[in-house]
């Protein structure tokens, strides 16, 4: 495997993005300001992916305006993915093993306020047999938080705790679109809104975009210091159908934290837990213990901008490296509802401290 | 580092049709999926990932389908990626599948790429009207329609080259069991006194609407060598460019130019005319083979339908394409251009049945989308790539 | 803006025979290969990947094993007031059913809590075909098709002399709210005045009507606004003959690329006043504005492109626009 670095990362999340479904006047600064941390223009990248849906625009090739960001004429190595930029990540990550490329740059946006996001979301499920009953997301998010308290596995005072210490993390995050923590008690004595959740648990409706700059071996090491190393990269599906899996655990992130070899050592973790109870889920299913930090920018509680919050998970987590902060890190992204696909991407400071 | 080769050892199509009333999606994929892997002589639970591409899902009306078909595609368990990058998409995602072999990180890839149009109208997802843009828009046809009347100007072609494309694709389909048209007798005389649509588009110059898919199975060198025939990747390539630019060439787009520039340079050849034995090309309205043709260097700009008039492009031709039929006799959008993939490693594999090019070494599979703006293409030939 | 579709569903034979159930009142599932019942049967076993084949009858009644209260519904779910989704076991399956729950309160449900199916009177074999309800209400309510819950070989008797079901239709309809970048609204903004108004790209200097958040080539905003000629040429078109849904604009109809004098780019109008078979290649036109009272932020205030009595312009000064 080639050694390839997050050395590049930009992002913008709002409540309500006043602007076009495709993005492009968000994605302008957002691009400027990778090339601003690379010191690289477009004839530099390599290779270019996205991650985007056109339901979430409302409109049949919503990606195909998105490009126009980049300035594509003369023409680039583009590609594009029905999911959130995470996966466009990986595919740019391969791309560059291919040896094809030796950069890429990664982007995923979003407009989830142009309508209404948890019922769009109904469009993601069984088209027979769940959509004609427009199960929203939320409600299916519940679902699986009720399994959980009934078996035992949290009680409303975990969710709550992690709701306290999102939203107290999300101070210090500017793009933060929900912050400020209170006490897990004030927190349980707010109203139900999906019973088991209140809205505290959902992640904010949240637009969004953001990119990720990808480079390997020596074009890394010219644009930082402390490149953040992709040590390991994988990811997996689960079914979708509510049934046939056990909602409580996770086996798509268990898998794709076992094809990076495993967490140990990692000491931060961003979590992309668009409910509060997935993030217990996914700290156990990919094995992080207590002493890891969790989601330090607030995580997907603060702030769920559709098709960029798992990248932003992986940006996020870069920068602890790029920072000096940490040297082993974890982002995390998942798609689908109740975390029915995962991506685990472990970053390290040291090269050779590569897993494969 | 150099990429592990990686060739293609099964491939599975169903039979394409107006409304595959008979089946789901699931069941649909399942009947692309469960050939490539008889044909490969692979069990789903022996594949290491899936790759699915589809055009826009506005078309089944299913956000992201891959998800809820997780299951019956076998995926649950595995790494399941969607690419969606327009019509083009089907190349784009035999492209990302061999390159996840290719990067040494799978095995064993299964790739698989449909659309259900009879589920909705495509006229109608492709027009859904934006505010604020005027309504002229009619579908593919009245998109592409002006640009053909560009290039039919500008070559200052027949007005009957369009019609000798589609006799070839229609008469090529009768030799193929799985195309969607089967129209016996269709001829330029035919095809001219079909309904003028969009004009200078005539009815039988267009592509069918079909529910249909396409899979393979992409395999890497050490296990590609276990199998008899397996179509080797000698190279593949993307290349993207704006809708609508200012001085954007629509008929002759820089992005396929380029696109085909890399593929001949990756691939070693100087002469693609002579060294391609037969090409799949994306065809939807027939005259877009002279002006792909032209687009892919197969000949000098303002020359393609030459070859087409003096018949080069014929099964028996000096360059046959669209073997198969092409998608002027079967349009299954996501799949269509897996579909024509599918058919160059058939061809190179000499499994192309009745539509089979006598020795065909190396193929051309290529596939477009959006405004004529995002190509993907690959090369595949019979012995491994030496490059 | 409203993007809606009645969707048609070919359900192939597992979800036919689930279908066809529900239409019958019957609740079907299917084997699984370890053994397992489950509801609705999946078209392919998760473990063999074979297609179910072995389909078993169940009651109309199980268990909630999970569920959680719409405090806020949304358009098209099963109740326009609070409901409570639940994840069913039904009596004799392993596998929970997500459904919806007629309760009046989340006081009223509980995990482990006994539900009955409450079926329409007309049925189409649709998942809506049912709601569920809390048992007691059932036992003491008959259902109003008289078949609910039925299991007996004389229902399935009775209903095997009606077709299977093979489709379904979904429809599906979500409002969107579409906004213009700012770029865009200062076109439609100058529209409202009668004025076509294009940028200027800072770097490549090319003239961009509509104007862009993004220039295609530099990827930078288009900035120095450009008032346009409402005269331009005719660089290439298409005469749409054919009517499809949603079209607006009946047809036969001109559709063309119009360079508009000081642009660099074509926009796309409509060509009247001029026979169809007579529109050409060059031809010089000009906008043709809707009475000034009704004209609002849009394009269409410009009713049609109509030619001028000026000559046709010469290929070569718009060859390179095609």
């Amino acid at each position: 495997m080639r050694d390839v670095a997050v050395v590049g990362f930009a992002q913008r999340q709002m409540k309500d993005f006043d602007g076009s479904p495709s993005m492009a006047e968000l994605l302008v600064p957002i691009l400027a300001e990778c090339y601003e941390q690379t010191g690289w223009t477009k004839k530099d990248i390599g290779f270019w992916c996205s991650g985007s849906s056109d339901y979430l625009a409302g409109r049949s090739f919503s990606f195909v305006s998105a490009i126009d960001a980049i300035g594509v004429l003369p023409p680039v190595n583009e590609s594009h993915v029905e999911m959130d930029a995470a996966w466009a990540l990986y595919e740019a990550w391969i791309k560059i093993q291919t040896g094809e490329v030796d950069t890429a740059l990664v982007f995923g946006f979003g407009k989830a306020s142009a309508g209404v996001l948890r019922r769009t979301l109904s469009m993601q499920l069984d088209p027979y047999t769940m959509t004609p009953l427009w199960p929203d997301t939320v409600s299916l998010a519940a679902l699986q938080a009720r399994l959980g308290l009934d078996a035992g596995l949290w009680d409303e005072a975990a969710l709550a705790e992690v709701v306290n210490r999102s939203l107290t993390d999300a101070e210090k995050n500017e793009y933060a679109v929900r912050a400020g923590g209170s006490s897990v008690s004030e927190l349980l004595a707010r109203p139900m809104f999906a019973d088991p959740l209140r809205k505290h648990d959902c992640a904010p409706v949240t637009d969004g975009a953001a990119a990720i700059v990808l480079a390997a071996g020596d074009r890394a090491r010219d644009v930082r210091e402390r490149p953040a190393w992709i040590s390991g990269i994988a990811h997996s599906s689960d079914g979708l159908h509510l049934g046939t899996r056990d909602l409580t655990v996770s086996g798509s992130a268990e898998r794709a934290a076992a094809a990076v070899g495993g967490t140990a050592g990692v000491q931060v973790a961003e979590l992309h837990a668009p409910f509060s109870h997935q993030e217990l889920v996914l700290r156990s299913a990919l094995g992080l213990g207590g002493d890891v930090q969790v989601s330090p920018s607030g995580g997907a509680l603060a702030a769920n901008p559709m098709f960029s919050a798992g990248a932003i998970r992986i940006g996020e987590a870069a920068k602890r490296i790029w920072d000096g902060s940490a040297d082993k890190v974890l982002g995390h992204a998942t798609s689908g509802p109740a975390l029915q696909q995962n991506l685990v991407c472990v970053m390290e400071a040291e090269e050779n401290g590569r897993a494969k | 580092m150099s990429k592990i080769p990686a060739a293609v050892v099964g491939i599975g199509q169903t039979h394409h049709r107006a409304k595959r009333e008979d089946v789901s999606m699931a069941g649909l994929c399942r009947e692309a999926m469960d050939r490539a892997l008889e044909d490969a002589g692979l069990t789903l639970d022996e594949v290491d990932a899936i790759v699915i591409g589809k055009a826009p899902d506005l078309f089944e009306g299913v956000m992201m389908p891959e998800l809820y078909l997780a299951e019956a595609l076998g995926a649950a368990g595995k790494p399941l990626l969607r690419v969606h990058t327009a019509g083009s998409v089907g190349g784009s995602t035999a492209i990302v599948a061999s390159s996840l072999v290719q990067a040494g990180v799978h095995k064993k890839v299964l790739t698989v790429a449909f659309e259900k149009q009879s589920e909705s109208n495509a006229m109608w997802a492709l027009s859904v009207p934006i505010p604020f843009v005027m309504p002229v828009h009619a579908g593919a046809g009245g998109y592409f329609a002006p640009h053909v009347r560009s290039y039919i100007r500008r070559a200052n072609a027949p007005s009957h080259i369009g019609a000798i494309v589609a006799a070839k694709d229609r008469n090529n389909a009768l030799k193929n069991p799985y195309a969607h048209l089967h129209n016996e007798g269709t001829t330029v005389e035919s095809v001219l006194a079909s309904q003028m649509l969009w004009d200078p588009i005539h009815y039988d110059e267009t592509c069918p609407s079909s529910d249909g898919a396409c899979a393979m199975v992409i395999a890497a060198e050490d296990v590609a060598r276990t199998y008899e025939a397996p179509a080797w990747i000698h190279g593949t390539v993307m290349r993207s460019e704006p809708t609508s630019a200012a001085e954007r060439d629509q008929v002759n787009p820089q992005a396929g130019r380029e696109a085909a520039a890399a593929l001949w340079r990756a691939t070693g050849i100087t002469d693609p005319a002579r060294e391609i034995d037969c090409a799949e090309i994306y065809v939807p309205f027939a005259w877009f083979e002279p002006m792909w043709l032209e687009n892919l260097g197969f000949a000098a700009e303002g020359t393609g339908w030459k070859l087409t008039e003096a018949g080069e492009t014929a099964l028996d031709g000096s360059l046959p394409v669209n073997m198969s039929g092409g998608v002027l006799s079967s349009n299954p959008i996501g799949a269509s251009g897996m579909l024509r993939f599918a058919e160059a490693a058939l061809q190179v594999r000499g499994r192309a049945g009745e539509h089979q090019v006598d020795g065909a070494r190396r193929a051309l599979g290529h596939a477009y989308g959006g405004g004529s703006q995002f190509f993907a293409m690959w090369v595949v030939g019979s012995e491994p790539p030496s490059n | 803006m409203t993007v809606a579709f009645d969707y048609t569903r070919s359900t192939g034979p597992v979800l036919g025979r689930f279908f066809t159930g529900l239409r019958d009142a019957t609740v079907v599932g299917g084997r699984l290969s370890d053994g397992r019942v489950a509801v609705p049967p999946p078209e392919y076993d998760p473990i063999s990947h074979q297609a179910v084949t072995e389909f078993v009858e169940l009651p109309d009644t199980g268990t909630v094993t999970s569920w959680t209260w719409v405090s806020e519904p949304v358009a098209g779910q099963p109740f326009d007031r609070p409901f409570a989704y639940a994840l069913i076991t039904i009596d004799g399956a392993d596998v929970p059913w997500l459904h919806a729950v007629d309760v009046a309160s989340p006081d009223e449900i509980e995990t482990g809590m006994k539900v009955r199916a409450r079926w329409a009177e007309e049925r189409t074999g649709s998942v809506t075909d049912l709601v569920f309800e809390g048992d007691s209400v059932g036992l003491d309510t008959p259902s109003p098709s008289g078949s609910g819950g039925s299991t007996s070989a004389e229902t399935l008797v009775e209903t095997n002399t009606v077709e299977d079901v093979t489709r379904i239709v979904t429809p599906v309809s979500l409002d969107y709210h579409y906004a213009a970048s700012p770029e865009e609204s200062s076109f439609f903004r100058g529209l409202a005045e009668g004025r076509i108004l294009g940028q200027r790209c800072p770097k490549c200097q090319k003239v961009y009507v509509p104007p862009r958040g993004a220039c295609p080539t530099d990827g930078v905003p288009t900035a120095e606004e450009i008032e346009l000629s409402h005269v331009g040429t005719v660089t290439t078109f298409c005469v749409v003959n054919v009517p499809f849904l949603g079209q607006k604009i009946k047809p036969p109809y001109v559709s063309a690329y119009v360079l508009l004098d000081g642009a660099d780019i074509a926009l796309q109008h409509l060509i009247l006043d001029i026979p169809a078979d007579e529109v050409r290649m060059g031809m010089r036109v000009k906008a043709v504005w809707r009475p000034r009272d009704e004209w609002v932020t849009s394009i269409e205030n410009i009713s049609h492109f109509a030619p001028t009595d000026e000559p046709d312009a010469d290929f070569d000064s718009y060859k390179h626009h095609l």
